[in-house]
């Protein structure tokens, strides 16, 4: 079976930020998923994938959490490829299944949690974790979302932002730089890639995979701030009028700090946030609440409708 | 080595219409001092060597030794001497000045997240800022 047939139906993952705070991340990704005739089939009973949180307080305990979404695929749904839109949870995923390869002490503790917990224990292998963007890249490809495009994204400048996770570190991605068609840990160019098909112009935008500051956002508020503040910047510099995402941990980050820069700094940047779901979903004709754009903090409506999307 | 403080002058600083290239020259030198900071927080003492003919992505390279999640801002650097080499081989450019912008939001990320790191020192097995609570927490127990 090829990649591309494999890819057509995969147990979907969307981990607890796209139930709260990335709903909009959720609805799109299903949305477009509908629209290309991709098939996705929601993993039973799933549970927190272990996020930053667990991770810091027990690794191993963050490997079994998501060694147990990877079983239930695997064992109860008989799926070959998991996929996961939430970088966090898409790393941890990852993470887990490097963890389990090349590491006996996890394995004996996700062995032993497994068998308390009354499931089959997740054998290293059995499934395939991919991101939202390989599921679209392999699935349908350039081409084949080139062809289905309904309204262009074309006039649109789009500044890609892939956030930390979704590279790093790169010893848990093994399929990335391996050359032409793969994806690459230091100039990420999937999204890219979509984007472009749909029509977008993509800007060349130097912190594509910086830091948000998501993790301090508690922590250190105004530092998260800062950090956004300065991508929110870049992009304009870039030329950019949107900011594309694809971690709902950055989407929101973006969001929410764009709006305190303004109060808290008095610094206004005035930039559209949209999900690359949500503008594929309109570029493929989908109206803009189809994808979850009311469900945005940042308000791109108006916008959308002047460049006759959604 | 300037303080974090006057180096967070230096990239708050309006990018300069003259001199562009002296310019590009400091916001350079400041990024290796955020990463001297670092370095030597760790304890150790900066390198002078160069890698790909730079100091600064020789200094990443040191001060990611041990530290997988210091390579969150690899490209950042990266991006740091990509710019510098757009400014100052191409002066006349007529983008030059937001070319030189653009390095010094590129430089500010850089100190931001090195900065953020070095309050946040202890620091979690993946950017995360939780280690330094929990390492409290577990010193206070019995």
């Amino acid at each position: 079976m090829t990649t591309k047939d494999k890819y057509k139906k995969v147990a979907y993952y969307p981990g607890c930020a796209l139930e709260g705070s990335g709903h909009s991340y959720n609805r799109s990704t299903k949305a477009v998923g509908k629209a290309l005739g991709l098939d996705l089939v929601e993993v039973k009973n799933w549970n927190c994938c272990g996020a930053m949180e667990v991770k810091n307080i027990d690794p191993k305990i963050q490997t079994y959490l998501s060694s147990r979404v990877m079983s239930t695929a695997a064992n109860e749904m008989d799926m070959d490829v998991v996929m996961a839109p939430c970088n966090g949870c898409y790393h941890n995923l990852k993470k887990a299944e490097y963890d389990l390869a090349n590491d006996t002490e996890s394995a004996e503790v996700v062995d032993r949690l497994s068998k308390k917990a009354g499931h089959k224990t997740y054998e290293s292998g059995q499934v395939e974790t991919i991101h939202a963007l390989d599921w679209i890249k392999e699935a349908i490809g350039e081409d084949g979302l080139a062809e289905r495009v309904k309204n262009s994204l074309s006039g649109i400048k789009v500044a890609n932002y892939y956030g930390c996770m979704y590279t790093r570190p790169r010893h848990i991605f093994p399929e990335k730089d391996q050359g032409p068609g793969s994806e690459s840990t230091s100039k990420p160019h999937f999204m890219d890639d979509l984007l472009a098909a749909a029509g977008a112009e993509n800007v060349d935008f130097p912190l594509k995979t910086a830091c948000c500051g998501g993790a301090h956002t508690l922590s250190d508020s105004d530092m998260s701030t800062k950090l956004v503040l300065n991508i929110l910047k870049a992009a304009k510099l870039s030329g950019a009028d949107v900011i594309a995402t694809e971690c709902p941990t950055c989407h929101s980050g973006l969001e929410m700090h764009q709006i305190r820069a303004e109060k808290t700094l008095g610094e206004t940047v005035d930039i559209k946030i949209l999900y690359f779901t949500q503008l594929l979903g309109m570029a493929l004709g989908l109206k803009a609440k189809k994808v979850g754009v009311h469900e945005n903090i940042n308000d791109s409506i108006k916008f959308l409708k002047e460049r006759g999307l959604g | 080595m300037r303080t974090l403080a006057e180096l967070e002058a230096v990239f708050d600083s309006p990018p300069p219409t003259t001199d562009i290239t002296a310019a590009a020259e400091d916001l350079l030198r400041a990024s290796e001092e955020v990463i001297e900071h670092w370095v030597t927080a760790r304890g150790e003492v900066p390198t002078e060597d160069q890698r790909e003919g730079f100091r600064l992505l020789a200094l990443h390279r040191q001060g990611a030794k041990g530290d997988p999640s210091f390579n969150a801002c690899r490209e950042t650097c990266r991006e740091v001497v990509y710019h510098y080499n757009l400014v100052t081989m191409e002066p006349e450019h007529s983008d030059i000045t937001d070319r030189l912008y653009m390095m010094g939001l590129v430089s500010k990320h850089l100190y931001l997240f090195i900065s953020g790191k070095l309050q946040v020192a202890g620091l979690g097995e993946f950017c995360c800022s939780s280690k330094p609570i929990r390492s409290a927490s577990e010193s206070q127990q019995p």
